[in-house]
């Protein structure tokens, strides 16, 4: 076996990019995924149409086809690039950052739509008997139950994104997948460095699973006994 | 600016053929390691229930495009070491192979729930009316099982035909290959990955019609 010491900064630096990516993709997914989930359930029809649009697109197309639509195809027009959305545009990093969060958005909103629809409806039938109103019902009930039932398809989609990430290294980035072709490239040892970032990324999932363990834990609600 | 578009939608088209073949050989291998892993995990040998557990839960915990290249140029690597002289391993064959892994160990979960969802008391009626093992698996559960199974399977192929784009990663020439050569040549990239995108919502869409009408005829014996 050879001795990665000498390239372990450079596997350091790659697995810092993988973490920002899907740190800064899942927060901004699930920003969004909450405004998403909340227009779906407004009464604006136009905003639901648009959400439900978006929602199709991201989910039919592959994420691959996402990041080069972003990172290439926002160059074709010479008014972005003449404006101040190219510096955001030309730079990889936030393309992969923007693809991801979409995508991330758009499949959390289609989990958290499910979670509201398996809210127990008899807690929400309570809520108008004591007279809520549709949104103080949203917000105190129906959203932390939601929130609760969806967090074990949460824990996939987080993986699923991480495992995303790794597309972003076919736009130049140098996150653990690029990191690891680059070495490769440097060092001609393919087997080893693969099953290097093999390693990275199942000791990320088992950080992941943990994590959400811990969560589910924490978020259950102590039941009354009778 | 729409001069050269014809000819280059062509070659999408032709590369959308490929896409498709690719996908259905895929899951066509990854059915046949979806079933070999349920059937592993169901029987009584621990430690062939541990190795296939523990491969299904690496290939689930690894993305796509690492499992990917390392299929693709780690077994050239590791076949030209074994044989002694460079062994060029095709990219189609290289694609089939890791997405069909891919496929097969999400597969097998859907297997082995949909065969644990077939009632007990159904397979003891079949042995109480003198069927073989063979006859049982063949008459009775298979058929059940593949109701249980077409929800799961059809997100399985939702999800294995927006993965094959990255095969072009390798070279192959499918439909994003084209795409991508399209953009490049023409330096329309928004265009031609505009109609990429469309054609895989298509494929989608269509996929998912099919699977309805699959469910359904399925479940043409159930009463509602």
């Amino acid at each position: 076996m050879m001795n990665i010491l000498p390239y372990l900064p450079q596997l350091a630096s790659g697995l810092s990019v993988t973490l920002i990516l899907m740190l800064a993709s899942l927060c901004a997914g699930l920003f969004f995924a909450i405004i998403f989930t909340i227009v779906s359930y407004s009464d604006t029809f136009f905003l639901k149409k648009c959400v439900d649009l978006l929602v199709f697109f991201i989910r039919g197309t592959p994420l691959l086809v996402q990041i080069f639509f972003i990172y290439y195809g926002a160059g074709q027009f010479e008014w972005i690039r003449s404006t101040f959305l190219w510096t955001i545009l030309r730079e990889p990093m936030a393309c992969a950052i923007i693809a991801l969060s979409l995508n991330s958005a758009c499949y959390t909103t289609i989990l958290l739509q499910g979670a509201i629809q398996s809210v127990p409806k008899n807690e929400i039938a309570a809520c108008e008997a004591i007279g809520m109103r549709k949104w103080l019902a949203f917000r105190r009930i129906i959203f932390p139950r939601a929130f609760r039932l969806a967090i074990p398809a949460y824990s996939n989609e987080v993986i699923m994104i991480l495992k995303g990430t790794s597309l972003a290294s076919t736009i130049t980035l140098l996150d653990v997948m690029g990191m690891t072709q680059q070495l490769i490239a440097e060092t001609y040892s393919t087997v080893e460095f693969y099953l290097i970032a093999a390693l990275i990324y199942l000791i990320l999932n088992g950080i992941i699973t943990g994590i959400f363990r811990i969560l589910l834990h924490w978020s259950v609600v102590p039941q009354q006994s009778h | 600016m729409n001069m050269h578009v014809d000819g280059f939608i062509l070659q999408i088209l032709l590369g959308t053929i490929v896409t498709i073949k690719l996908a259905l050989c895929a899951a066509v291998f990854g059915m046949v390691i979806g079933l070999i892993g349920a059937s592993l995990e169901s029987i009584s040998n621990r430690w062939l229930r541990y190795i296939a557990a523990s491969f299904i839960f690496i290939i689930r915990g690894l993305p796509e495009l690492l499992v990917l290249f390392f299929i693709y140029f780690g077994a050239a690597v590791i076949l030209s070491q074994l044989f002694g002289h460079y062994v060029d391993v095709s990219a189609f064959v290289a694609g089939v192979v890791a997405l069909g892994l891919i496929f097969g160990s999400y597969a097998s979960q859907v297997f082995r729930g949909a065969f644990l969802a077939i009632d007990r008391g159904q397979i003891e009626a079949g042995k109480a009316m003198g069927f073989s093992r063979a006859q049982i698996m063949r008459r009775i559960q298979l058929p059940q099982a593949w109701r249980h199974a077409i929800p799961g399977l059809g997100n399985l192929w939702l999800v294995l035909l927006k993965d094959t784009a990255i095969v072009t990663l390798i070279g192959l020439t499918d439909m994003m290959n084209q795409a991508k050569v399209a953009a490049s040549t023409t330096h329309q990239p928004f265009t031609f990955y505009l109609i990429a995108a469309g054609i895989y919502l298509l494929i989608t869409s269509v996929s998912q019609k099919l699977i309805q009408l699959f469910s359904k005829n399925a479940n043409r014996y159930m009463h509602t």
